[in-house]
């Protein structure tokens, strides 16, 4: 197995669109890393260079230590399964698996063991020989999979290859393919535009706007420390309410949004390096989750937002509750053109100046339309960034 | 549609069809009158060619022979066998030969281009609209300059170069069809650039293989005019050049005629019959994804 170690890559095409910038990355042996970012982010763009199927404009990759970008594509020991799986139509399930053996020239009593080995893997054994015509999505998603597998490549690349399957089956092969990855201890680079995919899925994730790097981390950690404000907006769904507020210039620290007052604990205050802002603009964050109904008692402290519910959604496992609060909205300009349709929607909602929040409920909270309500907000976990760089505030953040 | 609203809506569609066979018959009559047309010279054609000499005389073209016979057609036969086989010799390895360099030029246009695909592709367009009288004198001095083997084989090279255009097209239109992805994945399985062709894009080429060779076929077989100019020996004629001398002992043979050229337009007929449907498919085979 081997690391992977981008630095500052870079693709410009002929028609002179950057589609990476100085995107540096080491993805450690057997990890699995998620690239993630909405459509034209950059991140097939850069899985391609690493697979070699795209000249590096600038930067350098390496491979298990080896320089790669003048490396042929064919030599650097890498499989990879597409985003529409690109099975060969006329062959077999086993000679579509067995085809880069046959290239290899491993000896052909190796490649039925090796065949018979990832087949069964897969659970494609009565399928070998059928072809992919007669295959169903999930079944030809595996024998993609196996494809890759049976190289057993120094390094996988996954170009979303969930993306056309249905929902359930994704669920499904989600875990298939984490679960295979781990098994094999294969590095991987995993694309994806799905967030829910790169949460569940990685060991790390890679969050790209515009062909730029905007933050490296767990799951946990790129969900709960977001970098900026992209990628607060772009991680988690439904997304993380965000509006305009000032933090007080005097006393102790509290955020103003509209016309309510925030408290907010000194360690919070902290950590976060509200100080900086006192008497200043700031960006407030707060995830539906943090955001608790009158059912949920009084244990979240003394901060609450009146509320005037505008829209209830049920998704079965909670209650979307949607309200306007009179804060400018602060969606950032690339999030709002990417999610256009919601954000008019969330101004309008809003009356034009103010924002709309959606706060999770108990599902069986029987809040309805039109009721006015107090939300408690769990300060301790509030996210500040600052309008200006659209960074997080923590001093701390690197 | 549900297999519900399908038979709800069944009684409706059975009066509309019923509607729409009344409505086109004028259509078709004008279709059948059309049709007649275009046919007469091969009702003529076939009639002539089953009659006696004497009674193939122009006032009498219409009417069915007195005497059915086959003898015209064996005499045909008898003068034209061996320049069949010449055109066989011609056209076999010239079909071939074009399909596959066809392609060979369409796979590199579109699926693994190089710098400047484009404008190459542009050049092989200008090719084929190049009438063959422009080259006729060039060529024939090019064979003589570098002492090309007589005969046929010039007659093959020539139909060949000159087939790349179009069959380039053919195939490039085709490939175009097929999903990048695909050649990707040959890549990433470390396939070149040669056994991407061979094991991946070559058999999944045959829809136009069909229409590259039918055209290929048919244009080279009824080919006429590079023939008489490139083969000298008589020996070497093509169908096509033969068919221009069939001649009887004292008057026009008319029926004899009639017989050679039917007997010489054979072939390409059967490859239509054969292929013909390959054929459409192939020409549709752009149009339609998946």
């Amino acid at each position: 197995m081997a690391d992977i170690v981008l630095e500052e890559l870079s693709k410009r095409f002929p028609n002179g669109f950057e589609a990476v910038k100085r995107l540096s990355l080491a993805i450690g042996e057997s990890e699995l890393l998620v690239l993630v970012g909405p459509s034209g982010c950059g991140k097939t763009t850069a899985l391609r260079m690493i697979a070699g199927l795209e000249d590096i404009t600038s930067g350098e990759l390496f491979i298990g230590g080896r320089r790669m970008n003048d490396v042929l594509e064919r030599d650097r020991d890498i499989a990879m399964v597409f985003q529409n799986y690109a099975l060969y139509p006329h062959m077999t399930v086993a000679q579509n698996i067995a085809f880069s053996l046959r290239l290899g020239k491993v000896p052909k009593h190796e490649i039925r063991e090796r065949v018979r080995e990832t087949a069964t893997l897969l659970g494609l054994e009565g399928l070998l020989d059928r072809r992919p015509k007669q295959l169903s999505g999930g079944q030809k998603q595996r024998v993609a999979m196996g494809r890759a597998i049976v190289r057993q490549p120094q390094v996988f690349l996954m170009d979303e290859p969930l993306s056309n399957l249905d929902a359930q089956l994704r669920v499904q092969m989600r875990g298939e393919i984490e679960a295979l990855q781990k098994r094999l201890g294969v590095t991987t680079v995993y694309v994806t535009h799905d967030q829910v995919e790169a949460l569940t899925m990685g060991d790390r994730i890679a969050v790209l706007r515009d062909g730029e790097l905007q933050q490296v981390g767990g799951p946990a950690e790129v969900y709960d420390r977001p970098a900026n404000l992209f990628v607060a907006g772009f991680i988690g769904s439904p997304p993380m309410n965000l509006a305009h507020g000032t933090v007080e210039a005097n006393g102790a620290t509290a955020i103003r949004l509209g016309a309510t007052t925030l408290p907010v604990p000194d360690e919070v205050a902290r950590e976060h390096g509200l100080d900086a802002y006192r008497g200043r603009r700031v960006i407030v964050g707060v995830r539906p989750e943090d955001l608790h109904g009158p059912e949920s008692g009084n244990g979240h402290g003394p901060a609450r937002l009146p509320a005037a519910i505008d829209r209830v959604e049920s998704v079965g496992a909670s209650l979307l509750v949607h309200f306007a609060v009179d804060a400018p909205d602060a969606k950032s300009a690339a999030l709002a053109a990417m999610t256009g349709g919601e954000a008019l929607e969330a101004t309008q909602l809003a009356g034009g100046a103010g924002s709309s929040f959606c706060a999770s409920f108990e599902p069986r909270s029987g809040i309805r339309v039109g009721d006015a309500l107090e939300v408690a907000v769990d300060t301790a976990r509030l996210h500040f960034f600052d309008p200006e760089t659209e960074r997080t505030t923590r001093p701390s953040s690197p | 549609m549900s297999a519900v609203e399908a038979v709800a809506a069944a009684p409706g569609r059975r009066l509309r069809r019923r509607h729409r066979t009344v409505g086109a018959l004028p259509k078709l009559t004008a279709l059948l009158i059309l049709a007649v047309i275009v046919l007469m010279p091969v009702y003529v054609l076939v009639v002539t060619s089953l009659k006696t000499v004497t009674e193939t005389d122009v006032s009498h073209a219409w009417s069915l022979p007195g005497v059915w016979t086959t003898e015209a057609w064996s005499e045909a036969w008898r003068q034209l066998s061996p320049y069949l086989e010449n055109s066989m010799e011609l056209v076999i390895p010239a079909t071939v030969l074009s399909t596959l360099l066809g392609s060979l030029n369409g796979f590199v246009l579109s699926k693994w281009r190089f710098p400047g695909a484009d404008v190459v592709f542009t050049f092989f367009l200008f090719g084929m609209f190049i009438p063959y009288q422009a080259v006729m004198i060039p060529l024939a001095q090019l064979f003589d300059h570098v002492s090309f083997p007589q005969g046929i084989p010039r007659l093959i090279f020539a139909h060949v170069v000159y087939g790349i255009p179009i069959t380039a097209l053919i195939f490039r239109n085709y490939y175009a069809t097929i999903p990048n992805d695909l050649m990707e994945a040959a890549r990433m399985d470390r396939a070149g650039m040669f056994r991407t062709f061979w094991s991946v894009v070559l058999p999944i080429s045959m829809p136009a293989f069909v229409v590259a060779a039918i055209w290929q076929f048919t244009s080279i077989w009824n080919d006429f005019l590079f023939a008489v100019f490139v083969v000298t020996d008589p020996n070497q004629w093509p169908v096509t050049v033969a068919l221009n001398n069939v001649t009887g002992s004292m008057v026009t043979p008319y029926n004899l005629q009639m017989a050679a050229a039917l007997l010489a337009s054979l072939p390409t007929l059967l490859v239509y019959v054969l292929l013909g449907r390959y054929f459409m498919r192939g020409l549709m085979a752009g149009a339609l994804k998946g």
